[in-house]
C-alpha cells in the first residue's frame, strides 16, 4: 500500500497540471487541436489511476478544457469520484467540474445523492458550502425531492455562510421540485429577519424571484417588505424588495398608495443612480396601477419625469440608457407628460450609440400623434438615408411600420401619404424587410378602401419600375414588395388608369428571374389585369384591341410555362390553354368578357386572426353533443343518461336534440338580428366603398404628381412622401378654419369664451379611413382579447397558495431509516424539517398556555394584509358576528381610535412617524383583538383538555380540524392564518390498549406515493413509574395486510420499538404494513410486549390490541374542482350507495368538518344544508359524496369507482354520524 | 436557437473574454452543450467588439441567450471583457457594480490581477466567482466578506496540500523557463473606471 501512494507520487511528478497544460496549449499554436487531443488521451490515463490527487488533477485540467469546447462528459463518473474525495481540495475541484458539466440529462447524476447529502451534513463548512454551490448548477427533480429536506435543516445552520447558501439554493429547489414550497415557506419567510445581511439579502433574493412570478400569492408579505424597506440599508436588499413591490402593485392599488410616499422620499434622498432608478420605476408602476382616483399623482409623475430627463441628460451613457429605458414605461400610460420632452428623445436619435438611439426609437413608438406622425417619421426618413450598416437602418425601417402601423393606423390621418412613405422605403438597398413593407402595402390597400385608387396608381409605377427595384441581387429582400405591387394591381385593377401598360410591365421577360413565389402571383394577376382590360375593350367594342390583348398573353406566357419554379409552370400552363380558349372563342366572335371576369368575381375580404376563436358557441349549439347516435355498445343500459345522484332530476342530461325545429331556428336568427338592427354598438356591415369614399374629406386632394427625373434611384412617377406633409398643413387648417367658423356661430349671441386654437388630435379628421373590425369579425364576435397563459412556462409549477395550511400529505420526503414516507401527527407540520429524534419529548405536551401564545403570533402573522393597507378605516373594519356589547364596545374604540390616527396621520408629515403610528396602531389594535380571541377561547381550551385525556372520536371541537371552504362574507376577514393558527392542536389518534403500565393510541395515514402501503404511528405513554424498554410490537399478519418486518425476521418476530420509555413520558413509533386490497376495513390482532422496569425489579408484560384498519384511513384528502367533479359524476363508472342517520343536532359545518377529518374528504361546494364532498384512495379509487342535511337527519349519498369500497365507507361514516 | 427547456436564471451566464475573443472563463447557469456555448461566447464577443468605451454597457437581444427580457451587461478593462447575462429581475446598475466587485475581489485574491492569472488559474477564478454568484443569483456583495471566505477556503487547502504536490511544483517550474513574455495588463489600481454608487454597495 505505501509502495503504492509513493509510485503514484513519483508518477505524479511527470504529470502535468492545469498550468502545464494552459502553457502547453499556448506552445502548440498551430496544432492545438492536435496537442489537445493527445492531453486528453494523458487524462484519461490518468483518470484510470487510484490515486486520487492524480484523478483530481485530471478532472481540474478537463474543467479547463470544457472552457474550451470539449465535451468532458464522458468523465461524468470520474468527476464523482473526486467529488466523494475526502480533502476539501480535491472535493472542490470535482464539484466545479461537476457544476460546468452535469445537467439533467447526465445519467451518473443520481449516483451522487448519498455522497451531497454527506457533504452537506459534514462537519466542515466548506465542504457544504462547496456541495451547495455545486448543487446549485446541477440540480434535478430527483436530487431536489431526495435533498429539500437537507437544504431546510441548513437553513438554520450555525454558519452565516451556510445560511445564506441554503437559502438562496431552495429557490432552485423549489423550481424543480415545488412541492417543496410549502413545507420550506415559513422557514424561508423567518430568515427575511435574520440577523446576518447576506442571509436576509439572500431570502429576499430568493422571495422576490419567486413573487415576480406569482405575484398574488406574496402579497400577504407585503407589510413585512414594507418594514425591510423602510429599515434595511443595504442598497442590494433594497433594489429587491422596490422591485418586487413594482410587481405586487398592479395587484393591490391600496399597496401603491401606501408605497408612494416613502418611495418618493427615498427618490429625493438617495445618491445611489441604481436605487434611485429602481424606485423611479416601482412609482411609475404604482401609478400605471393607480391611473386614476389619486388626485395627486401628477406631482409624483412630475418628479419621475424630471428625475428620468436628468439621467437623460447626464454624460454616462448609461444613465441616460437606462432614462429612456424607464421614460417607456411612463409613456404607456402618461404620454403627455413625456411628450413635452420629445426634443430630447428626438436628440437621441442622433446619439453615436446603437443602444440609446433604439431605446429612443422605442419612445417614438409611444409618442406619435395624429398630430407629429408626419414630423416624427420624416426625421426618421432621413436617419434612414444617413444610417450606415443595415442593421440599425433596418431596425428604423421596421420602427417607421411600427409607428405608421400601430393600433389600426389610428394616428395615420393621410393614407395618401403613408403609401408614399412605403414606396420611398422600396428604395432603401440590402433592406431584409422587403417583406413587411410588402404586407403592408396590402393590408392598406385591402383595408382602406379608399386609397385603393391611389395605391393601385403607385403600385402600377412601382411594377412598371421594378428593374430598378430587382436589378441587383443584393436588392433582393426588397423584391418581395413586387408581391404586393402586383397582387393590388392585379385584385383592383378597376382602379387602373393605364391597365395595358401595366399587364406589359409585368410580361416583361426581366420578371423571370425574380424569385418564384413572386412570379407565381404575377401569373396569376395578369390573368386579373387581362380579364378587366377584356372587358374594357368589349364595352368600347373595340374587338381588334380585345384580341391584341390576348395575342399578348399568348406570346409572353410561355416564358412562364417553362419556370423551373413548379407552381409558375402549373398556373402559367393552366393558364395558356385558359386564354388560348379564349383566343378561338374571339375569333368567333363570341364576346367573353363576362365569362373571363366572372373568374374573379366577388371581393376577398380580410378575417382577423383570431376571428374565429371569438365566434360565440351560439344558442343551443351543444358543440360535445352526438350528431348521430353514437355507436352502441352491446349493453343498451348505457346509453341511458344517468343522473348524478338517483334522486337528483335528470337536469344535466342532454335534453337538447340538434334537430330542434327548423322554424324556431329561424325565428330566432330573425330575432338576432333584430336586435343587431336596433344595438347601437353593433357594428354592421360596412357601407358600400363609393359612399365612403365620398364621405371622407380630404380626397380631392390627391396631389398632383411630380416626376423628378434629376434624382437617381427614384422611381419616376412617385410622389414624395414630404409633399403630404405640406399639403397635410393645408388640409387641417381648413379643416380647423371651418371647425372656428362653426362655432363662432354657434357662440354668437351667447357669452364669449376665449377660445384657444388648440389643435388636440381629436380634432383632426383623417383623411380616410380604415375600416377593421367591421369586416374582418365575425358576427357576435367577443370583444375579449385574452390569450392563453403560456403552459410551458415553468413557473407556473410554483403558482402556489402559501397562506393554505399544509396538509399532511404536503411535507417533505424525509430520510429515515424506516417508512420513508411516513406522515407524523399534524403538530409536527409546523417543524416538518429535523428528523424526529425519538428521545424528543412530544409537541403535544406543549403547555396550553403556550399554545395559545403561538397562536397569537400566527394571528399577528397572518396579520390581516387589509387592515394593514387601509391607511383609513373602512366603514366595516371590524364586524364581528353578532357582537356581545363588551366586544362591540371593543370595537367601536378601535374605530375612533384609527379615525383619530387618521387624522393625525395627515398632519404630519414625516413618514418615519407615521410608521410608527401604523406600528402603533397595529398593535393597539392587537391588543383588542387578542381579548377578544382570548374570550373565545376559553370553551375550546377546556374541550382541548378534555380531548387529551378522552378518545379523540368524542371531541366537540371538530371544526377546528380541516379547513374547509368558509364563507367569510358578514363575518370580518378571515385568513387561511388563522385556520392555520386553529387547526394547531388537532389530532386522529383513537385508542389503542391500555393498562396500569402504559397508554397506546394510534392513528393510520396513507401516502399517495404508495398505493399498497400505510403507515401506522403509534403513541406510547408510559403511564406507571417504572421505565419501560425491550418494547416489541407483532401482529398476526392477515393475507391481505402484514407488517413490514426487517429483514431476516420472520412473521412471528415482533418489531422492536425503536426508543425506551421513562416514566411518564411518550413517544411515537411508526410501523409500515403492507395491504393488498383496501375495500374492506380490516382487524389485526396484536400484542406489545415490554420489560418494565421499577426498583423492585423488572417484570415482562404484554398487551394484546386490536389494531382496525378503517376504510377512511386508505383515502387521502385530495382537493377536487368543482367541474372535475361533475365530469367524475357524469363519467358513469362509479357505483352508488347511500346512507341516512337520524337524530343529529350538530351544524352542518360541524358535520361537515368531522367528516373531512375523520373520513379525509374535502369540500368541493357548499349549497346551503347540502355540500359535495371528494376524496381519493390510494389505490385511486374516487369517492364522491353528496350530504345532505334535513331537519334531524343527514342523507351521505356516495359513488366509488368500488362497490365494496363505498359500502364500507358509509358504514363507517355511519359510525361516526351516529355520533353526531 | 436550440434552448433546452429549463427555467431560466436571473444572472443566465457570466463570460470572460479576452480582446480577440478567447474565453477566460464560461459559466453558463443554464444548460447549453459545450459547441453552443462556444457560439454563444463568439457572438457575444462579437457584439461588444463593435462598441466604443464610451457609449452604455448594456446590450439588448444577445441574440443567442434568453430572448427580450434579457441583457448583456458588461464592462471592459484592459484585455479583458466581463460580460454577465441577466434578465429584467436583475438591477442594470446593479449588476454593473456586481461586476466591479468581482475584479476587485479578483485583484485583491491575485494582487494586482492581470490576464495571465485568469488565464493559469481558471480553477481559482470560479471559487472566487462562486462566492459572489451561486447557481445564477447573487450570493454576495460585500468584498470583505468574499475575500475573507476565498482566504479560509485556501488555508484550508493549503493545511491539505494543496492540489499538486510539491514534486510536481519542481518540474513545471523547470518547464516555466521558456514562457513568453506577456506584460501584466488588468491592474485595476490604475485603471480609471467611472462606477456609479459603488460605495453605497461594498
Amino acid at each position: 500500500m505505501a509502495l503504492k501512494m509513493v509510485k503514484g507520487s513519483i508518477d505524479r511528478m511527470f504529470d502535468k497540471n492545469l498550468q502545464d497544460l494552459v502553457r502547453g496549449i499556448r506552445n502548440h499554436k498551430e496544432d492545438e487541436a492536435k496537442y489537445i487531443s493527445q492531453c486528453i488521451d494523458e487524462i484519461k490515463q490518468e483518470l484510470k489511476q487510484d490515486n486520487i490527487a492524480v484523478k483530481a488533477n485530471a478532472v481540474c485540467k478537463l474543467t479547463y478544457l470544457q472552457m474550451l469546447g470539449y465535451d468532458i462528459s464522458w468523465a461524468a463518473f470520474n468527476i464523482i469520484e473526486v467529488m466523494s474525495a475526502s480533502k476539501f481540495t480535491f472535493k472542490r475541484v470535482g464539484y466545479l467540474a461537476a457544476s460546468q458539466c452535469f445537467h439533467e440529462g447526465t445519467d451518473v447524476i443520481m449516483l451522487t445523492t448519498n455522497q451531497i447529502r454527506k457533504d452537506l451534513s459534514s462537519p466542515s463548512q466548506y465542504d457544504t458550502g462547496v456541495a451547495l454551490t455545486g448543487l446549485s448548477c446541477f440540480v434535478t427533480p430527483d436530487l431536489a425531492r431526495d435533498l429539500a429536506n437537507d437544504i431546510m435543516t441548513l437553513m438554520s445552520h450555525t454558519k452565516p455562510y451556510i445560511r445564506k447558501k441554503a437559502v438562496l439554493i431552495m429557490y432552485k429547489v423549489f423550481l424543480k421540485y415545488p412541492e417543496s414550497l410549502r413545507p420550506a415557506f415559513p422557514r424561508l419567510k423567518e430568515k427575511l429577519e435574520d440577523p446576518d445581511p447576506g442571509v436576509q439579502s439572500a431570502a429576499v433574493n430568493v422571495i422576490c424571484e419567486l413573487a415576480r412570478r406569482n405575484p398574488k400569492n406574496y402579497l400577504s408579505l407585503a407589510p413585512l417588505f414594507f418594514k425591510l424597506m423602510t429599515s434595511s440599508t443595504n442598497n442590494w436588499v433594497l433594489i429587491k424588495i422596490i422591485k418586487l413591490f413594482g410587481a405586487l402593485t398592479p395587484l393591490e392599488p391600496r399597496l401603491g398608495k401606501k408605497l408612494i410616499e416613502p418611495l418618493t422620499n427615498l427618490i429625493h434622498s438617495t445618491s445611489a443612480m441604481s436605487l434611485l432608478y429602481e424606485c423611479v420605476n416601482t412609482v411609475i408602476a404604482v401609478l400605471i396601477s393607480l391611473s386614476s382616483g389619486m388626485p395627486n399623482h401628477s406631482a409624483s409623475i412630475q418628479l419621475c419625469v424630471q428625475k428620468l430627463r436628468i439621467l437623460i441628460e447626464d454624460s454616462d451613457q448609461n444613465l441616460k440608457y437606462l432614462g429612456l429605458l424607464a421614460m417607456s414605461k411612463i409613456l404607456k400610460t402618461h404620454p403627455k407628460s413625456v411628450q413635452s420632452h420629445k426634443d430630447l428623445i428626438l436628440q437621441c436619435l442622433d446619439d453615436k450609440d446603437e443602444s440609446i438611439r433604439l431605446r429612443a426609437l422605442d419612445l417614438l413608438y409611444g409618442m406619435v400623434s395624429k398630430k407629429n406622425l408626419m414630423e416624427i417619421v420624416k426625421k426618421l426618413m432621413t436617419h434612414v438615408d444617413k444610417a450606415e450598416g443595415t442593421t440599425y437602418r433596418d431596425e428604423l425601417l421596421t420602427k417607421i411600420i411600427d409607428i405608421c402601423s400601430q393600433s389600426n393606423y389610428q394616428h395615420i390621418t393621410n393614407f395618401e401619404w403613408y403609401i408614399s412613405i412605403l414606396v420611398e422605403l422600396t428604395r432603401l438597398e440590402g433592406t431584409r424587410h422587403g417583406h413587411l413593407i410588402a404586407a403592408q402595402m396590402l393590408d392598406v390597400a385591402i383595408r382602406v378602401k379608399a386609397i385603393r385608387k391611389f395605391a393601385v396608381s403607385q403600385m402600377s409605377a412601382l411594377l412598371d419600375s421594378a428593374h430598378l427595384v430587382a436589378s441587383s441581387t443584393q436588392r433582393n429582400g426588397i423584391c418581395e414588395v413586387l408581391y404586393a405591387a402586383a397582387w393590388i394591381c392585379g385584385e383592383f385593377s378597376e382602379h387602373l388608369q393605364e391597365p395595358q401598360q401595366t399587364l406589359e410591365a409585368m410580361l416583361r421577360p426581366k420578371v423571370t428571374t425574380l424569385p418564384g413565389h413572386i412570379q407565381a402571383v404575377y401569373v396569376q394577376n395578369v390573368v386579373k389585369l387581362y380579364a378587366s382590360i377584356l372587358q374594357q375593350k368589349e364595352q368600347a367594342a373595340d374587338t381588334e384591341a380585345a384580341q391584341e390583348v390576348t395575342q399578348l398573353l399568348v406570346e409572353r406566357l410561355p416564358q412562364f410555362v417553362q419556370s423551373a419554379d413548379l407552381e409558375v409552370q402549373e398556373r402559367a400552363s393552366c393558364i395558356l390553354q385558359l386564354v388560348k380558349h379564349v383566343q378561338k372563342l374571339q375569333a368567333k366572335g363570341v364576346p367573353v368578357a363576362e365569362e373571363v371576369s366572372a373568374l374573379f368575381a366577388g371581393e376577398l375580404n380580410p378575417v382577423a386572426p383570431k376571428a374565429q376563436k371569438k365566434v360565440p358557441v351560439p344558442e343551443g349549439l351543444d358543440l360535445d353533443a352526438w350528431i348521430n347516435e353514437p355507436p352502441s355498445d352491446s349493453e343498451s343500459e348505457d346509453e341511458k343518461p344517468k343522473a348524478i345522484f338517483h334522486e337528483e332530476e335528470p337536469r344535466h342530461t342532454r335534453r337538447r336534440q340538434p334537430e330542434e325545429d327548423e322554424e324556431e331556428l329561424a325565428r330566432r336568427r330573425e330575432a338576432r338580428k333584430q336586435e343587431q338592427a336596433n344595438n347601437p354598438f353593433y357594428i354592421k356591415s360596412s357601407p358600400s366603398p363609393q359612399k365612403r369614399y365620398q364621405d371622407t374629406p380630404g380626397v380631392e386632394h390627391i396631389p398632383v404628381v411630380q416626376i423628378d427625373l434629376s434624382v437617381p434611384l427614384k422611381v419616376p412617377g412617385m410622389p414624395m412622401s414630404d409633399q403630404y406633409v405640406k399639403l397635410e398643413e393645408q388640409r387641417r387648417h381648413r379643416q380647423r378654419m371651418e371647425k372656428d367658423k362653426k362655432r363662432k356661430k354657434k357662440e354668437k349671441g351667447k357669452r364669449r369664451h376665449s377660445s384657444l386654437p388648440t389643435e388636440s388630435d381629436e380634432d383632426i379628421a383623417p383623411a380616410q379611413r380604415v375600416d377593421i373590425v367591421t369586416e374582418e369579425m365575425p358576427e357576435n364576435a367577443l370583444p375579449s382579447d385574452e390569450d392563453d397563459k403560456d403552459p410551458n412556462d415553468p413557473y407556473r409549477a410554483l403558482d402556489i397558495d402559501l397562506d393554505k395550511p399544509l396538509a399532511d400529505s404536503e411535507k417533505l420526503p424525509v430520510q429515515k431509516h424506516r417508512n420513508a414516507e411516513a406522515v407524523k401527527s399534524p403538530e409536527k407540520e409546523s417543524v416538518p424539517t429535523v428528523e424526529k429524534k425519538s428521545k424528543k419529548p412530544k409537541k403535544k405536551e406543549k403547555k396550553p398556555k403556550e399554545r395559545e401564545r403561538e397562536k397569537k403570533k400566527k394571528d399577528k402573522k397572518g396579520e390581516d394584509l387589509d387592515f394593514w393597507l387601509s391607511t383609513t378605516p373602512p366603514p366595516a373594519a371590524v364586524p364581528v358576528p353578532a357582537p356581545s356589547t363588551e366586544e362591540l364596545a371593543v370595537s367601536t374604540v378601535t374605530l375612533v381610535k384609527d379615525e383619530g390616527e387618521g387624522l393625525r396621520r395627515e398632519e404630519l408629515e414625516d413618514e418615519d412617524d407615521n410608521m410608527d403610528h401604523d406600528q402603533e396602531r397595529k398593535s393597539s389594535r392587537h391588543k383588542k383583538k387578542k381579548h377578544r380571541k382570548e374570550k373565545e377561547e376559553r370553551p375550546r381550551d377546556k374541550k382541548k383538555a378534555k380531548r387529551k385525556q378522552a378518545a379523540p372520536l368524542e371531541n366537540g371541537a371538530a371544526e377546528e380540524e380541516e379547513p374547509i371552504p368558509i364563507p367569510t362574507n358578514g363575518q370580518g376577514p378571515v385568513t387561511a392564518a388563522d385556520v392555520i393558527s386553529s387547526s394547531q392542536p388537532m389530532s386522529s389518534y383513537c385508542l389503542l390498549a391500555e393498562n396500569s403500565y402504559i397508554k397506546v393510541t394510534y392513528d393510520i395515514q396513507a401516502s399517495l406515493q404508495k398505493d399498497s402501503q400505510v403507515t401506522v404511528s403509534v403513541i406510547l405513554e408510559n403511564q406507571s413509574n417504572s421505565f419501560l424498554k425491550n418494547m416489541e410490537l407483532n401482529v398476526l399478519d392477515s393475507l391481505n395486510t402484514k407488517m413490514a418486518r426487517p429483514e431476516g425476521s420472520t412473521v412471528h418476530d415482533g418489531v422492536p420499538v425503536p426508543f425506551q420509555l421513562p416514566p411518564g413520558v411518550s413517544n411515537e413509533a411508526q410501523f409500515v404494513f403492507t395491504i393488498q386490497s383496501i375495500v374492506m376495513a380490516q382487524k389485526l390482532k396484536g400484542t406489545l410486549s415490554f420489560i418494565a422496569k421499577d426498583d423492585e425489579g423488572a417484570t415482562h408484560e404484554k398487551l394484546d390490541f386490536r389494531l382496525h384498519f378503517s376504510c377512511s384511513s386508505y383515502l387521502i384528502t385530495t382537493p377536487c374542482y368543482s367541474d372535475a367533479f361533475a365530469k367524475l359524476l357524469e363519467s358513469g363508472d362509479l357505483n352508488m350507495n347511500s346512507i341516512k342517520v337520524d337524530g343529529i343536532s350538530m351544524s352542518f359545518q360541524n358535520l361537515l368538518a368531522k367528516i373531512c377529518f375523520h373520513h379525509h374528504f374535502s369540500v368541493v361546494e357548499r349549497v346551503d344544508s347540502c355540500a359535495s364532498m371528494y376524496s381519493r384512495s390510494i389505490q385511486g379509487h374516487h369517492v364522491c359524496l353528496l350530504v345532505k342535511k334535513g331537519e334531524s337527519s343527514v342523507s351521505v349519498d356516495g359513488k366509488c369507482s368500488d362497490a365494496t369500497l363505498l359500502s364500507s365507507l358509509l358504514e363507517e361514516m355511519k359510525t361516526t354520524l351516529a355520533q353526531c | 436557437m436550440p434552448r433546452e427547456a429549463g427555467p431560466a436564471k436571473m444572472i443566465q451566464a457570466i463570460l470572460v473574454f479576452n480582446n480577440h475573443g478567447k474565453p477566460r472563463l464560461v459559466r453558463f447557469y443554464q444548460r447549453f452543450p459545450e459547441e453552443i456555448q462556444q457560439q454563444i461566447v463568439r457572438e457575444t464577443f462579437h457584439l461588444v467588439l463593435k462598441r466604443d468605451d464610451n457609449i452604455c454597457n448594456f446590450l439588448e437581444g444577445g441574440s443567442l441567450i434568453g430572448g427580450a427580457d434579457y441583457k448583456l451587461i458588461y464592462r471592459h478593462y484592459a484585455t479583458l471583457y466581463f460580460v454577465f447575462c441577466v434578465d429584467s429581475s436583475e438591477s442594470e446598475l446593479g449588476i454593473l457594480d456586481l461586476i466591479q466587485v468581482f475584479v476587485e475581489t479578483l485583484d485583491k485574491c491575485f494582487e494586482n490581477v492581470c490576464e495571465l492569472d485568469l488565464i493559469f488559474h481558471m480553477d481559482k477564478v470560479h471559487y472566487i466567482l462562486q462566492e459572489v454568484v451561486m447557481g445564477g443569483m447573487v450570493l454576495e456583495t460585500n468584498m470583505n466578506e468574499i475575500v475573507a471566505q476565498i482566504e479560509a477556503q485556501n488555508r484550508l487547502e493549503k493545511s491539505e496540500g494543496g492540489l499538486s504536490a510539491a514534486p510536481a511544483r519542481a518540474v513545471s517550474a523547470v518547464k516555466n523557463i521558456n514562457l513568453p513574455e506577456i506584460p501584466r495588463n488588468i491592474n485595476i489600481g490604475d485603471l480609471n473606471i467611472k462606477v456609479p454608487n459603488l460605495s453605497q454597495f461594498v
